[in-house]
């Protein structure tokens, strides 16, 4: 206990005559009700015991294999220099930058984040993040409905992410369903009252969307578009920005961030200039001291909780500083050539498999429509071919639940390794 | 340096990083995508090696201050030391390396830490369940007005249009009960800081869905009045939510859910100190009453005789996270629990010490708006003819990160220093040494504070006005 708080008896003494207490219960005597007992808690462990606990716990799940799940988090290459760099604890243990005369070095980094995004978005403005992926699609739905100054209703289809569609509807945002066809979005006929249309490409399922045309459907009523995007993919994709979305959104976990069970991670959120006044969460910008040197403050405060209150655009109040550090030591150390060869990596491995597959008599799921890494295949018993995969030592795809396996291939596979997942699943028939 | 961005330290064809060579045949993308879809022209990403990667980072964090660095007494923040052992447990590969989505079999450590987790939050909160879902403070009040709505909407409640704010409450009270489609209405405070209960009484009414309370509250101040506050609400079928961001003030001396506290967020990066890391990731774990429990986020950790579930409760509010939450989070946050046991009363004790010894000698110099007890934190006013800004920057020069400055807005001037419980007697020795320095230095002087930082005061309003937020 003593390890982290440094006070002695004799501390504690002088400090309490000081206050003109008796007692430290003294100094708690305005609170009621009290709680006598004791908290309900195992006993102190040393640092030894406890970490020995963590390392048993981890024994206990099933990593370090091989794994072809996706679906939203991605098993890719995580750079060393990444945790020297968000070890280091003038960021590790800093806060949101409200000093920015000290904080300049949060502030410039959170400036080059919102840069690597603009840069892959091909849109102007970014924010400093928001808590992750599905919640920047939701915020991106509350904020259509602020620019439009229509009712929250979005349209959506099998093609978003099942677990972002879940985060809209509980910010009370209504979703209507567009025809998903062959495994892409039918934008043809979107309802005209909605204030936004979301197109996530690669969609769910992997495929490759059309954003314009959902861009298209969108303006031609009147409502924003949104497009749900994986950052690595848009070193091959074109800029959503280019294809005319208003909003580009999307979970930052594939740029360096370990899996972890599922956060934290960092969801990222950019839009044009015109609607900067309804992008929630911080945002980072340039400006002179009173030397005329340059330097970084959070700005357009006035839209944000602590000074609106209660008309502020939403309830936000942090960012994902680290995280979205991560993503940016990411950024700088792939660059444009290396973030390319990433996505060319993942693609031509998840091509490589598919085409074994298909070879080995497994059809695809959506044989019509173009994907990056991710695709599902059809496979007589999905829940027995993955028990299989796990005797052979790799982590299956997700089950469907409707016959198929989703399968996301990352940098990482080997083609060892596709070789003898096809093998066993063919063996498990 | 300062303001010398990555890219411009890069030259085309660096590069910082060597990936695996392709072991398959590299398929070209015009073979598989459709031309339209492809991008024309490449990013604008930075183009460096390692070494310029890390020499960059280093010096921007050297720009930077943290706990580490500094005394950083932020009200309301709670910025005690981050204990490097929870930073080692997140790195355990069988932890960092375990997809969200792998079946129920393969995660039943990550499952037990959950599970343990809730039943911890429990214990301290005296509240019977919890959710982990939520993935910061504003997300935790969020999770919880929206159980408060839908358990209105569960009983064709469609009365409950308001939801009642202290004046003293953190910003994200009001802005969350927007969100969730409430009206927010102020209650003012008593002569002691408190809620006022008798305003509270005539305003409560069969149209209040809750109260949302902070205890203590941002003058850090204990509600003293709170389970007859609870009393109230319960009386008109109303819930009281507490804002649990001070809840490292009363741990092991008051549990929330002996006082009638319904539903509660609690901040983990603040309480049970995991790094805030320049703004987050934090967590900001619910607690909750039997009535509420149905309600919580999809989905919850549950145990029985074959091991560890993720279940869905009954009548679930939804998802609020993508996956689980910030696993790596509470899995720092346990592990403090764990080294912890019952003695963070002793945590406790040794915060409220702490606050309430650097008020006592900040008293007769510094003005104390509230003169009763405080807890973790201690509201002081600058010396009349002082601003709390030129205070702060003046600390700066003296090595002190400032304390929160005009928050709570019921104060004027105020500063809002939250020592925590993990700084010496000398470290707030020499802290109020430089704040009764800077009581007696000229006007003049304050105001060029500060003169030894990295840059001098900002020109904030131009950031706005010309809005440049990328490179």
């Amino acid at each position: 206990m003593a390890r982290f708080t440094p006070h002695t008896e004799g501390d504690v003494r002088e400090m309490l005559e000081a206050i003109g207490a008796g007692t430290v219960d003294d100094l708690f005597a305005d609170v009621s009700p009290k709680f006598e007992g004791e908290l309900d808690l195992p006993p102190a462990l040393s640092e030894y015991e406890a970490l020995s606990d963590v390392e048993g716990l981890a024994r206990e799940n099933v990593a370090g294999l091989p794994i072809f799940l996706g679906a939203g988090a991605y098993d890719r290459i995580t750079p060393s220099a990444i945790g020297a760099i968000t070890s280091r604890g003038e960021f590790l243990t800093s806060y949101t930058p409200y000093q920015p005369e000290i904080s300049q070095g949060v502030l410039q980094a959170i400036f080059e984040f919102q840069s690597v995004i603009s840069e892959l978005t091909g849109l102007e403005i970014s924010n400093a993040s928001v808590y992750d992926g599905a919640n920047a699609v939701a915020e991106a739905a509350l904020m259509t409905a602020r620019q439009t100054k229509r009712d929250p209703k979005v349209a959506v289809s099998k093609g978003l992410n099942p677990r972002y569609r879940e985060v809209i509807e509980t910010y009370g945002v209504v979703t209507v369903e567009l025809p998903f066809e062959g495994g892409t979005t039918n934008f043809s006929d979107v309802p005209d009252d909605v204030s936004g249309v979301f197109v996530q490409s690669p969609n769910y399922f992997g495929a490759v969307e059309d954003v314009e045309a959902a861009s298209e459907a969108a303006h031609a009523v009147g409502a924003l578009a949104v497009a749900v995007c994986d950052p690595v993919s848009l070193a091959v994709l074109e800029a959503p920005g280019k294809l005319g979305a208003d909003v580009a959104v999307g979970e930052a976990q594939p740029l360096g961030m370990p899996l972890l069970f599922g956060g934290p991670y960092a969801g990222y959120m950019a839009t044009r200039p015109e609607f900067v006044r309804q992008l929630p969460g911080r945002i980072c910008g340039e400006t002179v001291d009173k030397e005329g040197k340059l330097a970084y403050v959070l700005t357009l405060r006035a839209r944000e909780q602590d000074i609106r209150r209660a008309r502020a655009n939403s309830n936000i109040c942090t960012n994902q500083a680290l995280t979205a550090l991560a993503a940016t030591v990411y950024a700088a150390l792939m660059g444009p050539e290396g973030l390319r060869k990433v996505a060319e990596l993942s693609l031509s491995k998840a091509h490589y498999l598919a085409g074994r597959l298909e070879e080995a008599g497994f059809s695809l799921r959506y044989p019509e429509a173009p994907f990056l890494w991710e695709f599902a295949v059809e496979l007589p018993d999905v829940g027995k071919a993955n028990e299989a995969l796990l005797e052979n030592g790799m982590i299956g795809g997700l089950d469907l639940g409707d016959g198929a396996m989703l399968l996301a291939v990352t940098e990482k596979r080997t083609r060892g390794e596709l070789d003898r997942f096809v093998e066993v699943v063919k063996n498990a028939g | 340096m300062l303001g010398s961005l990555i890219r411009d330290k890069g030259r085309e064809g660096r590069r910082g990083y060597t990936l695996p060579k392709f072991d398959v045949e590299k398929v070209g993308l015009e073979k598989v995508l459709p031309k339209g879809a492809l991008r024309k022209e490449k990013p604008g990403l930075p183009e460096v090696d390692e070494p310029t990667v890390i020499r960059h980072y280093t010096n921007l964090s050297r720009e930077n201050w943290g706990i580490d660095t500094n005394f950083y007494p932020l009200g309301s923040c709670t910025m005690k030391h981050n204990p490097r052992a929870n930073e080692a447990a997140t790195a355990v590969p069988g932890f960092a390396g375990l997809h969200p989505l792998q079946p129920e079999g393969q995660i039943q450590g990550a499952l037990r830490v959950m599970h343990e987790m809730q039943g911890f939050l429990a214990s301290v909160s005296g509240l019977p369940a919890v959710s982990l879902q939520p993935m910061a403070g504003a997300q935790g009040e969020l999770t919880s007005i929206l159980m408060v709505r839908k358990f209105f909407e569960d009983r064709d409640d469609t009365g409950r249009t308001t939801i009642l704010v202290p004046s003293t409450a953190h910003g994200t009270n009001p802005a969350t009960a927007t969100m969730v489609g409430f009206e927010s209405e102020e209650i003012g405070l008593d002569e002691d800081g408190c809620v006022d209960v008798e305003e509270l009484r005539g305003k409560v009414d069969e149209t209040t869905a809750a109260l949302m309370i902070t205890n203590p509250n941002t003058l850090g101040v204990y509600e003293k009045n709170i389970a007859e506050i609870a009393d109230i609400l319960h009386e008109a079928g109303a819930f009281l939510y507490m804002d649990g961001a001070n809840v490292n003030a009363i741990m092991g001396r008051m549990r929330p859910g002996d006082a009638g506290v319904d539903v509660m967020h609690f901040n983990l990066h603040k309480t049970f100190s995991t790094p805030h890391g320049g703004g987050g990731p934090g967590s900001g774990a619910i607690a909750c009453s039997d009535d509420l429990a149905p309600f919580r986020p999809d989905p919850v950790a549950e145990k029985d005789a074959d091991g560890y579930h993720l279940v869905r409760p009954e009548k679930t509010i939804g998802r609020v996270a993508g996956f689980h939450g910030n696993f790596g989070v509470f899995l720092k946050a346990w592990n403090y629990i764990k080294m912890h046991g019952p003695e963070l009363k002793d945590v406790t004790d040794m915060a409220v010490l702490n606050a309430n010894y650097v008020r006592a000698r900040l008293k007769g110099t510094y003005r104390i708006p509230y003169e009763g007890l405080c807890k973790h934190e201690c509201i002081v006013q600058p010396p009349k003819g002082k601003k709390a800004l030129d205070v702060a920057k003046g600390l700066i020069d003296h090595g002190f990160h400032p304390p929160t400055v005009y928050f709570p807005l019921v104060v004027k001037e105020a500063m809002l220093i939250e020592p925590t419980e993990t700084e010496s007697k000398e470290t707030l020795d020499d802290f109020v040494g430089a704040m009764l320095e800077l009581a007696e230095s000229p006007v003049e002087e304050l105001e060029e504070a500060p003169v030894n930082a990295s840059t001098r005061r900002l020109d904030e309003a131009r950031a706005a006005r010309k809005l440049k937020a990328r490179w």
